[in-house]
């Protein structure tokens, strides 16, 4: 929004206008509307997965449950905790933005960052774990002790799927980290100028919710 | 905003009137002249004629290789290339085609610059991500062809698995081009809605939207919807190319029709990406030279809406003769006559808005029954091929190659010339030498069918596609295909030249040289930075209102 040409001027809890738009609820409307429907791209991008998924899952029903029973069942619990914990805290910083206490906001930014970087160590030592056991992809599948067909490719889908969403991980922190700095510099988010809080927490309960479907189908079924 | 724009009001909108006289609000295109100015625009009409200068680039690559391959088709035997060139060929011409021209050509270049006019915004909702998604598309198209041109490829634009994932050409770079040119599509999709949802000016109600802003809308949802399916589908398959993963591949037990099933999911609707702008331009078109009110106009946003619909329910009729169970193939073939019904729709309704019409025969509306032709013929062998029975005789004949360029090229060029042609005086303020513009017009349209209709022939006789020696027996039908591909490049010479000097020399047009109802009208011609200068139009009329049906039966002849 630097359309506008009083981007220094800006004082706390007020938002800025860009000069395309007719107000700033019209402005907010479309920023939320951008964002669901972005979101809505993302879910479809996992959509795709899901659907090999359960294709393979159809085809080789034996050794999608074998080698799921093969994942650590422990760590992805924790993972699946600590993940909704951290939804949790982004959207107690939506709650406090809205009443303009900016130190709480960086808190839980804070808080909710440092549990994003739980879940990727955790997600590391899973992964070291399979790149030990030779449970890999496709024509890397080592593994002795399941040996049946499928299994590669419940590997090969393991390792995409959970590949995909660390990245989409990587990039929500990223725009946490973004606010984060935000809350404590500008110090400007409150009733009035909380969108940009709003949307950054909206992104991180889509990383939420696609572990919340992938745990599931990967450890559980 | 742009470094070098107007000093005036930048900011809050009221103070935009304070100083209102017009030197102070010159055109877009004078509005700034450094290459920066253009290069890191925000505006939505540079982005567009940014849009505009590559789209017709990348459309001329893709028509130097569509005659190389009309070209090695003259013979039976090889003409001009090996069999491996031709591959590379017809790929790199498939590739370009659809991905950097079809695809984007008419949203990102007339919808960027009209829709915010239509709607009587000064922007998109968000400038900048608009500009984000032409470097986003350049950075594809760049990578794809980078690609193309270093080792090549040769699956053919549908990149089918196991193929694509053991050729030794180089898949990655092309795919992985496509997956970037995918995110452009979303961007400009997402843009569209968001600016159609909250940018129309006080008075604009859904129901008086513009039909073209009505089509952008559902293509937009399209886009939306269904590029990420085969963002994720691209991604995958170069991984496949690059790592041998096996999920699409028989030999480690994947399954290559669901490559198909997720590729389809994506590319048949694509095709509507195609398409339903072009009969967005259509109703502009066809009410303005008729001087009459739009016939039908809910009807013709509904089936837009119906179009993009049911467009996500068809893409098994790719897959007749994959192994699908005949029930399958009857529901999709089913399904897909469907689109043929919303279709027929809006071509009754331009065919009544027509009638008793008083026609201005003027470039855009010969592109209108060039269009209308190919729109119903290209529709007609599309229910045909919908038929399984009948497909399967057809399949991966040249017959679907010419349904498809009948519907495609036929329907979109014509819609994209047409678009040039009328919004050409909007865009730079001058008007093209109407003579001309026929001729060409007639060149093309003759061009085409001369290019098709031998090739619906050769179809049904039997010549597969994607062949590059033939039996004796089809070559005649094969030089007649490639003289009117010919004819075709000869008409694409002369708009070429006879619009570019039109940019230099033609005759101010004035601001609304066709009389158009069309609300992008109302502003100068071509429009200042932020659209309108001083107050905000008001939209008391319906749009496509030139006559009103319920008061004079006659049409207004002028
Ligand atoms: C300028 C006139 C054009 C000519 C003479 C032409 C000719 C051809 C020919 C001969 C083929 C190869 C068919 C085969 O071997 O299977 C082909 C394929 C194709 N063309 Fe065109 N074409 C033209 C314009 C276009 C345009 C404007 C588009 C944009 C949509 C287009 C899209 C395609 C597609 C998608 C294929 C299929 C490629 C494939 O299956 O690998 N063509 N065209
Ligand atoms: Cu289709």
């Amino acid at each position: 929004m630097s359309s506008s040409a009083h981007s220094a001027a800006a004082s706390p809890g007020v938002p800025r206008l860009a000069q395309h738009f007719a107000s700033i609820e019209v402005q907010n409307h479309a920023a939320r509307l951008g964002m669901w429907l972005f979101l809505s791209t993302e879910i479809l991008l996992f959509a795709g997965l899901f659907v090999c998924y359960g294709c393979y899952r159809y085809l080789f029903p034996e050794a999608f449950a074998a080698a799921s029973r093969h994942l650590d069942l422990t760590m992805g619990t924790v993972n699946t905790v600590v993940l909704i914990t951290s939804s949790l805290t982004a959207a107690l910083a939506v709650h406090y933005a809205k009443e303009g206490k900016n130190g709480v906001v960086a808190l839980m930014f804070a808080l909710t960052i440092g549990m994003a970087c739980i879940f990727l160590v955790i997600k590391g030592f899973e992964y070291s774990h399979k790149f030990a056991e030779g449970a890999l992809p496709g024509p890397y599948y080592r593994m002795e002790a399941v040996q049946l067909p499928g299994v590669p490719l419940y590997f090969t889908i393991y390792f995409l799927a959970t590949g995909l969403h660390a990245f989409h991980v990587v990039v929500g922190m990223s725009v946490l980290v973004w606010l984060m700095f935000k809350a404590m510099r500008e110090k400007n988010f409150g009733p009035n100028n909380y969108v940009a809080v709003e949307l950054g927490s909206m992104y991180w309960h889509l990383v939420d919710l696609v572990w919340i479907f992938l745990f599931p189908l990967l450890y559980l079924i | 905003m742009n470094p070098s724009s107007s000093t005036t009001a930048e900011g809050v909108l009221p103070a935009h009137d304070a100083h209102d006289a017009h030197h102070d609000h010159p055109s877009y295109l004078v509005d700034g002249t450094t290459i920066k100015s253009w290069l890191l625009t925000v505006d939505h009409k540079r982005i567009a004629i940014m849009y505009l200068v590559w789209i017709l680039l990348f459309f001329l690559v893709g028509g130097i290789f569509a005659m190389a391959i009309r070209i090695e088709m003259l013979t039976p035997g090889p003409t001009i290339m090996d069999a491996m060139t031709y591959n590379r060929t017809f790929t790199l011409h498939g590739m370009v085609m659809i991905f950097l021209f079809m695809i984007p050509a008419i949203p990102a270049v007339f919808g960027n610059f009209v829709l915010p006019l239509m709607l009587g915004a000064k922007d998109v909702a968000f400038p900048k991500l608009n500009l984000a998604s032409l470097y986003i598309y350049l950075a594809g198209a760049f990578l794809a062809l980078w690609g193309m041109i270093n080792g090549g490829l040769d699956t053919g634009w549908t990149f089918y698995t196991p193929y694509s994932t053991h050729t030794t050409t180089t898949v990655a770079p092309v795919l992985f081009g496509a997956f970037i040119i995918g995110f452009s599509s979303i961007a400009t999709g997402l843009n569209f809605i968001v600016t159609i949802h909250t940018m129309r000016a006080p008075g604009i109600t859904w129901f008086k939207l513009p039909l073209f802003a009505w089509a952008l809308y559902a293509t937009s949802c399209i886009q939306v919807l269904a590029t990420p399916v085969i963002g994720l589908l691209m991604v995958i398959v170069t991984g496949e190319q690059l790592f041998h993963f096996g999920l699409f591949d028989p030999a480690r037990g994947g399954d290559p029709v669901l490559f198909q099933h997720l590729f389809w999911f994506y590319s048949h609707p694509a095709v509507y990406i195609m398409v339903l702008p072009s009969f967005g331009v259509m109703s502009e078109v066809v009410a303005t030279y008729s001087r009459k009110n739009i016939f039908g106009y809910r009807a013709i946003a509904y089936s837009s809406l119906g179009i993009a619909f049911v467009g996500f329910f068809v893409w098994g009729h790719h897959m007749f003769v994959s192994g699908q169970s005949t029930f399958d193939a009857g529901v999709f073939g089913v399904l897909t006559m469907l689109v043929g019904v919303f279709t027929a729709i809006k071509v009754f309704n331009w065919v009544g808005t027509v009638y008793k019409g008083a026609v201005d025969f003027k470039t855009p509306f010969a592109y209108f029954c060039g269009f209308l032709f190919f729109t119903v013929f290209g529709g007609m062998t599309g229910i045909a091929v919908a038929t399984t029975s009948l497909d399967v005789h057809w399949h991966d004949t040249y017959f679907v190659v010419a349904h498809f360029h009948f519907i495609m090229v036929g329907a979109t060029v014509m819609a994209f010339l047409a678009s040039l042609h009328y919004w050409f005086p909007k865009m730079f303020g001058k008007t093209y030498h109407e003579g001309w513009g026929l001729v060409a017009a007639a060149f093309i349209i003759l061009g085409f069918n001369a290019t098709f209709i031998p090739q619906f022939l050769l179809g049904n006789y039997g010549m597969p596609r994607r062949y590059f020696e033939y039996p004796e027996r089809y070559q005649a039908l094969n030089v007649a295909s490639t003289a009117g591909a010919s004819l075709l490049a000869f008409g694409f010479l002369i708009i070429a030249i006879y619009l570019v000097y039109s940019l230099a020399y033609g005759r101010a047009s004035g601001q609304n040289p066709w009389r158009s109802k069309g609300y992008e009208w109302l502003s100068a011609s071509p429009p200042p930075t932020h659209n309108f200068v001083g107050p905000q139009p008001t939209y008391p009329e319906e749009p496509h209102f030139y006559v009103d049906p319920k008061k004079a039966e006659v049409p207004d002849v002028v």
